[in-house]
């Protein structure tokens, strides 16, 4: 059995060591919000992060993480998340929305590391996540009103 | 073009009630007579296809029946009913309909699919009718409960409110309203009138898709369910012969293994598991006749078809005189490219079969072909076949073919009965085993005269996807979805000769966003560019000349030049190019602005002008034209689909890119107001793109490329 922290819970798994991450929370943890998309790190539909910092799901067999912290969409809190969430409302972000749990889990740790982020370090951020629609204009602007909001304290 | 059978006019509405009292309006196809009482209770009138329902708490409930892929159709076909109703869209529910092509079928492609950018076209008018037609009975039953002409009530936020008599809420009286007769004829909102048409409203599924709180196919979950992944024949049309059984069910958390022919599929407890058994299977293939199949020998089908005559798509004049009389013709073809679909949720079905039959769930944009090919694998009537259509993960076409979902259930139906099966695939099948948006080779010809195009031939040869899909639509050796961007060309042109060849190419090929628009826009909008520059005329006058008869296009037109400071000539490291098409009912026009030299190119803008008619949801039209812009970088720059030995190339993100967020330039839309019908959105940002970027990249270097993608050339983007 492998023990981890789990959105601010124990949880332990009897998958195999080399099972990613990925798909111990989707198939055995009943958490579908951490995407399947690429399976090598291309995409980041499956990002989470571990430790506070973002990581590709896909890559992180479970054996690894015994003892380490690790945070879904579903247990994303906090003043950042909360500007991040609202600023793709305002900024009406998501069309299919499948890309958009790894793009809100790394424009939060973003904003988490980095209050402040001009154009190019969001675009340094964010341009490893792949979005089919075609979102990224608005991911830009949504990335850079929550950065404001956060600013002024609102 | 449409393949519309009259059924807009003819449609009749019946009024029925739900068992619990509530009120039920549903669409009927012709042959039922209107007019009719509306009944309460299970007896008689209720009606099997229904949009709208309101119960007696007053809650309503609208019953989508098209497939939401990200292009806000939930949203935007909400604000319609929410429209008549006089309602807040946010207070209506929303569901998925189930498969009832009685009720659901699309008048625009005679399915009940979600595709073409006919979605709103087709719901435009009978989804507003429908609701119109609840709207009225109830005011008629609140009016008829009080005794007052209906003249004298008003209708509000749910409420029907008179001076004297205070108000009644809908949930009051629908059983009044359900027995009612259904009036024939009801008068729609006037444009004037609209409070919900046109303005800002957040989509209806933003914040959950923001949260994380959608779920897609990929994330049905039943009790009991097991996952399945599968290998198929590496060479396109293969088959199994042989493969080691046990090896994979020797293996901890599998469950089954099931041969489907072209694919060996592996069942497990879980995906990672299922995925992970596949390289034991050690699959013998029989690679069939595809093996030899690689990019020369497409090419040289193509070739082929451009030798035949072909079939005329539209004539005029004499081009093949006026072309030999004219001082000069110019002559140029031009190819582009397969590509992949790449959505980002992977292909996947949830299946069980059982005594009570088949369930399906998918992120499917044709829930009624889902239901067919599950009758079908499942030996079974199709009533006995229930489709649940999720949110999709990205369409983009792929989801229009059912092919996983033959599959999901072949795999449920080797299980022991009742057990649900998650089929899905992983990257590198979904990439290697698409429907590809097929190849194409187009045979140009033109001359200029007198500042506008004198006569134009353009010969259009590419496989057919109508062939293998649809193909009751293809008559006289015409499909009309890969004629759309030729047939209905936008100009006025005295002599003209557009035909096309259908040439199968030896795969199979699919409709991928804007089928063949993007690819007739590419060798039209270029050329049209070269033929400009040619005959020393300005491309953007010349395309006006042309668009007399088209006030809107050419509005278009002149909106997305001046909003790009357009300049016919490169300035400095920085080059503009043009496009126009109308294209699914819409008027776009495209300005991309394109800089550097030819080692470096940099696409500095994208500025669009659409006229898509009255833009139900502003913000989102906006949107999929960003959005679909995306995917026309997509065709344009460098991604593209390449065979060798019958095998596709391609495999993953790295190798099948797709724009990313540093390779997308900023977006211009510009919506022109109007108070026509809408016409689509979906795809139409997507043809442009292409011929704009081509045309700005040979101001700028003087290059003319003829083929997709671009760097094929050997310029580069950076």
């Amino acid at each position: 059995m492998i023990e981890f922290e789990l959105n601010g819970e124990r949880v332990s798994t009897d998958a195999t060591a080399d099972t990613p991450l990925l798909w111990v929370l989707r198939d055995r943890m009943g958490l579908a919000g951490t995407k399947y998309g690429c399976g090598r790190a291309l995409c980041g539909a499956c990002t989470v992060h571990l430790d506070g910092k973002p990581a590709r799901s896909c890559q992180l067999p479970v054996g690894g993480l015994a003892g380490r912290r690790v945070t879904t969409i579903e247990g994303l809190v906090g003043p950042e998340a909360e500007a991040v969430q609202s600023a793709w409302d305002r900024h009406q972000v998501p069309q299919c929305g499948y890309c958009q749990s790894g793009q809100v889990m790394s424009a939060t740790a973003l904003l988490r590391d980095n209050p402040t982020p001009d154009e190019t370090e969001i675009e340094r951020a964010m341009t490893g996540h792949l979005c089919r629609c075609g979102t990224y204009g608005r991911i830009r602007r949504a990335i850079a009103d929550a950065a404001r909001t956060l600013e002024g304290g609102a | 073009m449409s393949v519309r059978a009259g059924l807009t006019r003819r449609r009749f509405l019946e009024v029925s009630s739900l068992a619990a009292g509530g009120l039920v309006v549903s669409c009927q196809l012709p042959g039922r007579s209107g007019g009719r009482p509306a009944t309460e209770g299970a007896s008689g009138a209720f009606a099997p296809n229904a949009w709208i329902s309101i119960a007696p708490d007053g809650s309503v409930r609208f019953a989508c029946h098209r497939n939401e892929m990200g292009q806000d159709i939930h949203t935007t076909l909400t604000m319609l009913v929410a429209e008549e109703l006089e309602l807040d869209p946010r207070s209506i529910e929303v569901r998925q309909a189930a498969v009832d092509p009685a009720s659901f079928t699309n008048s625009l492609l005679g399915a009940q699919i979600t595709g073409g950018s006919t979605s709103v076209r087709d719901a435009w008018e009978p989804l507003r009718r429908a609701s119109a037609t609840a709207r009225t009975l109830l005011v008629e039953a609140a009016a008829a409960r009080w005794g007052v002409p209906v003249g004298e009530c008003a209708v509000e936020a749910g409420k029907i409110r008179h001076a004297q008599h205070g108000t009644l809420s809908y949930g009051d009286v629908v059983a009044d309203a359900a027995a009612r007769p259904v009036p024939e004829n009801v008068e729609l909102k006037p444009l004037s009138a609209f409070r919900v048409i046109g303005r800002p409203l957040r989509r209806l599924d933003g914040a959950a898709k923001a949260r994380g709180g959608e779920r897609y196919g990929i994330d049905v979950s039943l009790p009991g369910m097991r996952y399945a992944a599968l290998v198929a024949c590496p060479v396109l049309g293969g088959k199994s012969v042989a493969f080691d059984r046990d090896a994979a069910l020797a293996r901890d958390g599998v469950r089954e293994v099931v041969d489907l022919g072209e694919a060996v599929a592996v069942v497990a407890d879980d995906w990672w598991t299922a995925q992970s058994a596949l390289g034991a299977l050690d699959v013998r293939w029989d690679e069939g006749p595809a093996a030899s199949l690689d990019d020369a020998a497409l090419a040289a089908s193509l070739e082929e078809g451009a030798q035949e005559a072909g079939a005329v798509v539209k004539a005029a004049g004499d081009s093949a005189a006026v072309l030999s009389r004219a001082g000069s013709s110019l002559s140029a073809r031009y190819t582009t490219q397969l590509l992949a679909h790449m959505t980002l949720e992977p292909q996947n079905c949830v299946a069980v079969v059982s005594p009570d039959g088949v369930d399906v769930h998918a992120s499917t944009q044709y829930p009624q072909g889902a239901q067919a090919a599950a009758a079908d694998a499942a030996g079974v009537s199709v009533e006995r076949v229930r489709v649940h259509s999720q949110p999709i993960g990205g369409g983009f076409g792929r989801r229009l073919d059912v092919d996983f979902v033959a599959q999901a259930v072949r795999i449920a139906k080797a299980l022991p009965s009742g057990t649900p099966v998650k089929l899905v695939w992983s990257r590198e099948e979904d990439t290697t085993h698409d429907f590809y948006r097929p190849p194409s080779l187009h045979v140009m010809r033109g001359a200029v005269e007198g500042g506008a195009i004198s006569a134009l031939e353009h010969k259009l040869v590419s496989p057919s996807v109508t062939a293998r899909l649809f193909p009751v639509f293809v008559n006289e050796g015409i499909d009309p979805f890969m004629t759309e961007g030729t047939a209905d060309l936008s100009y006025s042109i005295p002599n003209l000769d557009l035909r096309s060849v259908i040439r199968e190419v030896g795969l199979r090929v699919g409709y991928w966003r804007s089928v063949s628009h993007a690819q007739n826009a590419f060798a039209v909008e270029s050329f049209v560019d070269e033929l400009a520059h040619a005959s020393g005329e300005d491309p953007i006058a010349l395309r006006l000349a042309m668009l007399k008869e088209l006030p809107r296009q050419s509005a278009v037109l002149r909106k997305a030049v001046a909003a790009s400071g357009y300049r016919p000539k490169a300035v400095r490291s920085k080059a503009w190019g043009v496009a126009s098409m109308q294209c699914y009912g819409s008027h776009v026009a495209l300005v991309a602005v394109v800089s550097g030299t030819a080692e470096a190119l940099r696409v500095e803008g994208l500025h669009f002008a659409v006229d898509c008619g009255i833009a139900i949801h502003p913000d989102q039209v906006v949107a999929q034209i960003e959005g679909a812009a995306v995917s026309g970088l997509m065709n344009t720059i460098r991604a593209k689909v390449s065979l060798r030995n019958g095998r596709v190339e391609q495999g993953n993100f790295d190798d099948h890119p797709i724009p990313r967020m540093n390779e997308v330039p900023p977006i211009h839309v510009m919506l022109s107001d109007s108070d026509e019908a809408p016409g689509g959105i979906g795809e139409v940002g997507t043809p442009l793109v292409a011929p704009a970027i081509a045309n700005a990249v040979f101001s700028l270097t003087g290059r003319r490329i003829r083929s997709l993608p671009l760097e094929d050339s050997g310029v580069r983007f950076v």
